[in-house]
């Protein structure tokens, strides 16, 4: 028996570890509207990580908080998948991660409104809408770009040869998985067709699918993330303001 | 100090009434649909809240502010629990809320997602949306066409 609390982290650590990578925008957006939109994405996402670490703690036990899970747990402990460990790069990567994301968070949460888990059940259900707009949003910024000037064409086209090989991670399901991702996966497909047509972008057909996030197993760049988000409360235990 | 007994449920809401939205002070955190529901067993009060979008900021102050009000009128014994389900919508927006947001300068959320937002300075319906996200996780920022002036929309959620 696979305890859920492996689940609920790795839920978790998706939005928390993806939040943390749009934070990074703050003050540095291309414009002040978009700013604040990939701000309110971010705070967004790391609401629905707050509803999934609490959860993990209540069912964890042994004194164990949201912050504890966040901040005292180490690279091999996470569970996100690798695409949302990605950096940022330039805007069109950040876009593509975020469309690539949201629609799978989407689809995923959808599932999730009907589980027999009463609390995923509600985190769920508040989740979708949120990331219903994300989802929107992103797709239009997909569109603009990608049918937009030669340049932000060529930026998606090499975003897009970056991130493809991460998104086959988000369909498959690891044993601790409550929803098989593989259910979801041709709603997803259908979906970043329908919307690269329009942005006049081709899906690529390489299915290579790096892999391990899932089972603790990251990219070099999980660590800096953490390092960086994790300072404060390793040097100064139990810090509070 | 002696602590009144046989609160009713109506009080404490009349006391919750008087606490303000941080980030929307026109409207109380009753009117914006935060206060989902109050309990009074023996002598414990319990007020249940549901945060507008999983991120919000402002819950941890929203919470404190309770918690003052309550103090100050010599309740005890609260007790705060947080609801996630049913998913908190703005269709809980009473019309008097909506009609404050209006007056305050926000258009407020519309029933119907697709009726067209209305600019709170001119009631003109020829407005365009400038972008989704605003200065708060449930607000998006439009313009005016005719009157030309900005203004910030409560969102349909």
């Amino acid at each position: 028996m696979v305890n859920k609390d492996q689940y609920i982290l790795h839920l978790a650590d998706n939005s928390l570890i993806m939040g943390h990578r749009l934070s990074e925008w703050t003050g540095h957006g291309p414009a002040l509207e978009q700013d604040i939109a990939i701000t309110n994405i971010s705070l967004d996402l790391i609401g629905q990580a707050r509803n999934f670490y609490q959860y993990a703690a209540e069912l964890t036990g042994n004194n164990a908080t949201e912050d504890t899970l966040a901040y005292l747990r180490d690279v091999n402990e996470y569970k996100n998948v690798l695409l949302v460990e990605l950096p940022n790069a330039d805007w069109a990567k950040t876009i593509l991660k975020i469309f690539f994301f949201s629609a799978y968070q989407y689809f995923l949460y959808k599932k999730m409104i009907v589980i027999s888990d009463e609390r995923l059940a509600a985190i769920a259900e508040k989740s979708l809408k949120e990331v219903n707009y994300h989802f929107r949003w992103s797709s239009e910024w997909v569109i603009r770009l990608g049918d937009g000037t030669d340049e932000s064409h060529q930026r998606m086209i090499k975003a897009l040869d970056e991130l493809w090989n991460y998104t086959g991670e988000l369909f498959m399901s690891s044993t601790y998985e409550l929803i098989d991702v593989d259910l979801i996966k041709d709603d997803w497909n259908k979906k970043i067709s329908a919307i690269f047509s329009e942005a006049t972008l081709t899906v690529p057909t390489n299915n290579w699918a790096h892999k391990g996030g899932k089972e603790g197993i990251h990219t070099e760049h999980l660590g800096y993330i953490l390092a960086e988000m994790q300072f404060l409360q390793r040097a100064y235990p139990g810090c509070e303001w | 100090m002696i602590v009144e007994k046989n609160i009713s449920k109506q009080y404490i809401l009349s006391l919750l009434e008087e606490i303000p939205d941080p980030e929307i002070p026109v409207l109380s955190i009753v009117d914006i649909g935060i206060v989902r529901n109050v309990i009074i067993k023996d002598e414990e009060v319990e007020i249940i809240v549901t945060s507008t979008y999983s991120g919000c900021p402002a819950m941890d102050m929203i919470k404190v502010n309770i918690r003052i009000m309550m103090a100050e009128h010599n309740i005890q014994h609260v007790k705060i629990t947080d609801q996630l389900s049913p998913a908190w919508t703005t269709d809980w927006m009473t019309d008097a809320a909506r009609e404050k947001l209006n007056k305050y300068g926000i258009a407020p959320p519309n029933l119907k997602v697709t009726d067209a937002v209305k600019c709170p300075l001119c009631n003109s319906g020829n407005t365009k949306l400038i972008s989704q996200f605003g200065s708060t996780p449930c607000k998006a920022l439009y313009q005016c066409n005719d009157c030309k002036e900005p203004f910030d929309h409560f969102k349909c959620h």
